[in-house]
């Protein structure tokens, strides 16, 4: 097992086995996804108070559930880059960044559409989960700014490393205190509170098959970006050889 | 070789950092103008986009005041070690026999001297311009002064991670502000709050608090940012 | 250039150093080994590494791979006595051109100076001592060179790290800084130095081409 893992840490070895992962992370992710949309979208009843517009939650939940997750990613992916040398972690990292922020720019405009027909308006300042999902936004694009601006590709690594170290001690802090003024200027929140098992399960389920479409997205991302980084050592040029003679 | 050379300490190092940095300060008295000005200017600039009437004045106050101190500290943030890259004594602060991080705190608390320190002893003469009492303005003070540092300590991060980079300033900007905003809020909050009768909060806990927080943990990321950002 | 078990028991050695910069192995493979009573003199063309290689053996950059030891034990595990026990010159003069002299040195004092130096004697070695009272952008760049090796002296430390030291001054100046060199070498110090020209020097001179 530690071997299997000490393997996996190298960029060769991580590239020839990612490639059997993905249709097991696709599969679930489908079926889930599948079940959860035909659960929330047909068979569940409209609720009392927000008719149909409660089913963008289908879409909205695990969209910010997975921004924030992909933060974290990429913020450890970081620290252990950064910390234990490791160049694979970086390549994580600089691949999950446009995932998550893609999926925070989702949880935005989902909640937008479903916050409209209770607000009256597209963007309510007030409400603390969509200040948070914007704020979180702008970490995401400063990231990638960051990045972008440095040439060197290990620099590059090194400085968002820390970045995003940065940005995930304070990630909570900023969550607490948009809910604290919220709290002082008397908002409103979109979230509510029980929820029939009707509508719940299925909830579940697209969150759950969300997270395997990321894990495969991810995946994905990182075999390209392995790609690009490694691209002048032996073992690429060997793969692209051999691929081109196996034609 | 005599291995019982003695070499100056880490508070010595400190010392000897933020004495350097007020100096160079003090030789160019129009660096720190600036950030006052756009502090001025900004606070300016609200009445005059958004109308005089005393009850908006009075309202927005807070929060106006408090945005301006915020990009003001931006403006300022950006030299912070530009100098100290092109001229090659970053280098020498990297080499030096003591902590990184307490010298990057020198440079920090240099910083908040001849930046913050100014802006929170300015803000009394605007912050009555906007009508504000005087235990608001009380209020007001304390949660610059706690917020300020702060920035200071958050600001060299980001401003160690974009030494010499092209468009620093923006980057800076668009680093910062968004791990600033709860800093923002925060004090704002509490100065709302001191303005519609209720007096000291809970916020100025919060600040407090995160300056602390701040005070241990950001001079080893800005200690981090400078090694790899002068590689 | 292999030294084998000579390596460990030098008080500064190195084995199997490598070093990128951007895309390119700038070094491969480095190995030395040196002593109190020894200099290593680094040639090379422009972009040969020279520069990198002091800055990594500094600290300011990583290596790729390999061990740089300090009294048998490598660097990375004992930063601040290794930094303590080197001065850093490079070819920027890091110093302050707002500050005078005077300011300048008080600072680098506050960093690293030794309590018994005798700050006047230093001036009047480097010939600088009529110069206190300017802003040092006001010197000319030799001036200004001289000002920096001040470090050297002040700081006392027994390894020298020297980025082109001769740039900038004219040949009283070359000479001044040969005689500084062989003074601290002749008294049981060690100088790494990277120099585009011919270097004499009274002591043993170890010499690496890295074209």
């Amino acid at each position: 097992m530690w071997k299997f893992l000490h393997q996996l840490a190298s960029p060769p070895h991580f590239y020839r086995l990612s490639i059997k992962f993905i249709p097991w992370l696709m599969l679930p992710a489908v079926v889930l996804i599948g079940y959860g949309f035909y659960g929330g979208l047909i068979l569940a009843p409209p609720d009392y108070q927000q008719g149909d517009a409660f089913r963008i939650i289908y879409i909205h939940v695990p969209s910010a559930y997975l921004s924030m997750m992909a933060y974290m990613v990429m913020a450890i992916a970081g620290g252990i880059g950064l910390i234990w040398r490791m160049k694979l972690q970086h390549a994580v990292a600089a691949a999950v960044a446009p995932i998550g922020a893609a999926f925070t720019f989702l949880a935005l405009a989902t909640g937008s559409i479903w916050g409209r027909p209770m607000w009256g308006t597209w963007w309510e300042w007030g409400d603390p989960r969509m200040m948070s999902e914007l704020i979180l936004l702008f970490l995401y694009f400063g990231y990638m700014a960051l990045r972008a601006a440095i040439d060197d590709t290990a620099k590059a690594d090194k400085a968002s490393a820390v970045l995003a170290l940065v940005g995930a001690v304070n990630v909570p802090i900023i969550h607490f205190s948009v809910e604290w003024w919220n709290s002082l200027h008397q908002g409103q929140t979109v979230m509510k509170g029980a929820m029939d098992p009707e509508m719940l399960y299925p909830l579940l389920a697209t969150i759950v098959g969300f997270t395997f479409l990321f894990g495969a997205m991810l995946l994905r991302r990182i075999r390209t970006e392995v790609l690009f980084r490694e691209r002048r050592t032996r073992w690429v040029k060997e793969m692209i050889l051999s691929e081109e003679g196996d034609k | 070789m005599d291995t019982q050379r003695e070499i100056p300490g880490i508070f010595a190092g400190m010392l000897a950092v933020i004495r350097r940095d007020l100096l160079l300060a003090w030789k160019r008295p129009g660096d720190m103008l600036n950030p006052l000005f756009f502090f001025a200017m900004v606070s300016t600039l609200f009445p005059l986009g958004t109308g005089p009437s005393a009850e908006q004045l009075e309202f927005s106050g807070p929060g106006v005041l408090w945005v301006a101190a915020l990009l003001a500290m931006m403006v300022s943030l950006n030299t912070l070690f530009l100098q100290d890259h092109e001229d090659g004594s970053l280098d020498q602060l990297l080499v030096s026999p003591q902590p990184l991080p307490a010298l990057a705190l020198g440079k920090t608390i240099a910083h908040w001297i001849t930046s913050g320190l100014p802006l929170v002893l300015v803000t009394p003469i605007v912050a009555v311009a906007y009508r504000m009492t005087v235990d608001v303005i009380g209020v007001l003070l304390l949660t610059l002064a706690l917020g300020t540092v702060s920035l200071s300590l958050l600001g060299a991060v980001g401003a160690a991670l974009t030494v010499g980079l092209h468009r620093a300033t923006a980057l800076l900007s668009l680093l910062i502000l968004p791990l600033a905003m709860p800093i923002l809020i925060v004090g704002a909050g509490a100065v709302s709050l001191a303005a519609s009768g209720e007096g000291l909060s809970g916020g100025v806990f919060f600040l407090a608090a995160y300056a602390i927080g701040a005070l241990s943990l950001a001079p080893f990321a800005t200690a981090a940012a400078l090694r790899i950002s002068n590689e | 250039m292999t030294t084998g078990r000579k390596v460990l028991t030098a008080k500064l050695s190195a084995s199997g150093l490598s070093l990128l910069r951007g895309e390119r192995l700038l070094i491969r493979d480095l190995d030395f080994a040196l002593n109190p009573r020894e200099m290593l003199l680094l040639e090379g063309k422009n972009g040969s590494g020279k520069t990198s290689l002091l800055r990594a053996m500094a600290g300011l950059l990583e290596f790729e791979s390999g061990e740089l030891l300090w009294d048998g034990v490598s660097v990375r595990k004992q930063r601040q006595e290794f930094h303590g026990a080197l001065t850093w010159l490079s070819h920027r003069t890091g110093l302050k051109g707002d500050l005078t002299l005077g300011e300048n040195l008080r600072f680098e004092s506050g960093l690293r100076a030794q309590h018994d130096i005798d700050f006047d004697g230093v001036l009047k070695r480097l010939g600088i001592e009529r110069l206190t009272l300017l802003p040092l952008r006001s010197l000319s760049a030799g001036q200004q060179r001289r000002v920096a090796l001040a470090r050297l002296l002040l700081t006392d430390a027994p390894l020298w790290l020297m980025d082109e030291p001769f740039t900038n001054l004219d040949r009283e100046g070359r000479a001044l800084v040969m005689e500084l060199v062989s003074e601290h070498i002749s008294k049981d110090g060690m100088c790494v130095m990277a120099a585009h020209q011919d270097v004499q020097i009274d002591g043993t001179v170890v010499k690496v081409n890295l074209s």
